[in-house]
């Protein structure tokens, strides 16, 4: 199969007290054609930073320290700046976790859109109108020859949402990143936006990397998982492996700790005690180690490389005998 | 001096009305709920839905525009200021973003002691073990006395706001979205830590949340709102098992539930633009599957239909239960 985006041993540091320190350590995960790729970790473990480098949005003091990223074959990260921002929009979009905010509030709506669509095509300001009335119609927009003249304040979250998804899909590109894309919707509208966004790869082709906190949006809407902790990926595979039979202990306590409606009450629910380190404060040896209900002495001195077992990749020196001890609970 | 032997708190017929330029909004439209000694309301809907209102108006922090909210058998408009205030010990909030709702240029010994200060209670030697006891009750240490609040992470400043309002040992806490800012993992124990202390300590909870599955988790009793009226109000099973309303099927429909081999349900719901058409009809049948086309639903004044002693809707053409 091939893939639709590569990253290769990509590494972050922001500045601390004492000195530059790791955010994103030695990253590599790959976005197969066709595909939706599940992201999952808790806030600062760098789900986001992710993004923001396939995006090239990472301005100072957060800096990329190495790394490679492939969008279609092509290398992204060295590329000029000039010729990446062809790719931008036309190969590779975003939608973004606020629309509020992702949204110019003194705008008509149309106008961006537009404004996005003159700038990966050659369109007349006519012709660029009439595709954007043809956008906000594919995301679901009622009357949309109308709300094209809508100011963002005009339109409730789960719209402007829409039109966000639609300037995301206004250069055709061939890779999408939504990044917590509904996290700040409705549970209802959240169902139809999401719905929305996969019908709309499914029918354009589009890879997907849907970053969220939200397992239960990650196990319904993606393919594949990447499990993130303090800027390392921990356990990655396909979505039904993971969560069937989860193999790093991280994962594990993650998927014990969600509470559904399904989730038994009269139970406590599982958590994990104590709390992600902070960037300048990582345990030496594996990141996890401190929090682990199943840590040994040799985890706290060497860090677990990431490697293929059970037809997963997983960064555990005690895979085989948690693969034994089976799925959740 | 309860009118019910077990009930703590009671909104009875509460509307809030706020009227601006562009036209009134029914924040809350004829809310009636009461809060059981000892148990869990959970109020769940969508943003908008008046969750916060009810919260605002059972603290005496708004007055509702019609209706009554008594607390403790005391009818709160008829309460002058200093009564008010002295009730507020034993009603207590615990706010939805960690860090805003702590004074940040403040120690954790002094946020926790305030209300201790506020109400006069004993002096600045027992107020520290109270405030050490409080810290170690909600899985702090004495370490973080005097820690401020951007040295705590999110779940340790939500842990401080709950020992604050622990504090004048109150009978009801209310929570509004208490867990909401939190992280997976940390939300478990931060859940975990409040059924803990409602078990020892027998209080009442209003439990605020647009989570499901943390109201299914915490609350015995769950109340769906939407657009400012309780649509469906029961036990936990009869919300989530027996759910009747079309707006709770939906809601629960929407969960998407972590499993990846779970039966994806597309919710039922039709498109449409909020309406803001004030009527005694129902205010759902616009996005309503069942009920967008039916007269009954456009013209007849819904009425509460109770089903069982624990369980009521407010719906014309409810989803059929065996």
């Amino acid at each position: 199969m091939t893939s639709a985006l590569v990253v290769k041993g990509l590494s972050l540091s922001v500045p601390s007290a004492s000195g530059r320190v790791t955010v994103i350590d030695d990253l590599s995960f790959d976005i197969p054609a066709g595909r939706r790729v599940g992201l999952v970790g808790e806030s600062g473990s760098g789900k986001s930073l992710t993004a923001y480098s396939l995006m090239r949005l990472i301005k100072e003091p957060v800096r990329i320290e190495k790394g490679e990223i492939f969008l279609g074959g092509q290398e992204i990260l060295g590329m000029d700046m000039k010729k990446f921002r062809h790719l931008r929009g036309n190969d590779i979009s975003m939608i973004y976790q606020d629309p509020m905010s992702a949204l110019n509030p003194i705008m008509r709506i149309g106008a961006q859109i537009i404004e996005s669509i003159q700038l990966h095509s050659d369109l007349n300001r006519s012709q660029a109108r009439k595709a954007a009335i043809e956008l906000l119609a594919s995301v679901g927009i009622p009357e949309p020859d109308r709300r094209i003249d809508s100011y963002p304040f005009e339109m409730s979250g789960g719209m402007l949402q829409r039109v966000v998804i639609a300037i995301a899909l206004s250069g055709e590109p061939k890779v999408l990143i939504a990044d917590e894309a509904t996290t700040a919707l409705d549970v209802t509208t959240q169902a139809r936006v999401l719905t929305l966004i996969d019908k709309l790869a499914a029918e354009r082709g589009l890879s997907v990397l849907l970053i969220t906190h939200d397992l239960g949006v990650a196990a319904q809407f993606s393919d594949e998982l990447m499990v993130m902790y303090a800027g390392k990926l921990v356990e990655s595979g396909s979505v039904n492996q993971i969560f069937s039979n989860p193999v790093h202990p991280y994962t594990k306590a993650l998927l014990n700790s969600h509470c559904d409606y399904t989730t038994d009450v009269k139970k406590p629910i599982d958590s994990i005690a104590g709390q992600p380190p902070r960037p300048d404060n990582r345990p030496t040896g594996c990141v996890f180690s401190p929090r682990c209900a199943h840590v040994q002495p040799k985890c706290r001195e060497s860090v677990p490389q990431l490697e293929m077992a059970h037809d997963r990749l997983t960064a555990c020196f005690r895979t085989d005998e948690l693969f034994e001890l089976g799925a959740v609970k | 001096m309860t009118s019910q032997t077990d009930s703590v708190a009671t909104l009875s017929g509460v509307s809030r009305i706020f009227k601006g330029k562009t036209g009134t909004v029914r924040a809350l439209d004829d809310v009636t709920f009461d809060l059981k000694a000892g148990k869990t309301l959970a109020l769940v809907g969508e943003s908008g839905s008046g969750k916060t209102t009810a919260a605002r108006v059972l603290l005496g922090l708004d007055q509702p525009s019609s209706g009554s909210i008594e607390v403790l058998g005391r009818n709160l408009g008829s309460l002058k200021y200093e009564e008010l205030r002295l009730l507020r010990r034993e009603i207590q909030v615990v706010q939805q973003d960690p860090f805003s709702q702590l004074n940040r240029r403040h120690s954790v010994e002094r946020i926790i002691s305030s209300p201790l200060i506020a109400f006069n209670i004993g002096d600045k030697q027992s107020r520290r073990k109270q405030v050490i006891d409080l810290l170690k009750a909600v899985g702090l240490e004495e370490e973080h006395l005097n820690r401020r609040p951007h040295e705590l992470s999110g779940g340790q400043c939500q842990r401080v706001a709950i020992a604050r309002a622990l504090a004048v040992d109150p009978k009801i806490v209310v929570l509004d979205e208490a867990v909401s800012a939190l992280d997976v993992s940390v939300r478990a124990q931060v859940l975990n830590l409040l059924r803990e202390i409602q078990a020892s300590r027998g209080l009442t909870y209003l439990f605020i949340t647009h989570d499901l599955g943390v109201a299914h988790y915490m609350a015995d009793e769950i109340a769906v709102m939407f657009r400012g009226r309780i649509v469906e109000r029961g036990n936990r099973d009869d919300v989530f098992k027996q759910s009747r309303h079309h707006y709770t099927t939906g809601l629960l429909s929407s969960v998407p539930l972590a499993s990846p081999t779970a039966e994806k349900r597309i919710s039922e719901q039709v498109q449409s633009l909020p309406s803001p058409v004030e009527s005694d009809a129902c205010n759902y049948r616009s996005r309503c599957a069942v009920g967008s086309d039916r007269e009954d639903c456009k013209s007849l004044p819904i009425q509460i239909t109770q089903g069982s002693s624990t369980h009521s809707w407010l719906c014309h053409s409810p989803v059929v239960r065996s």
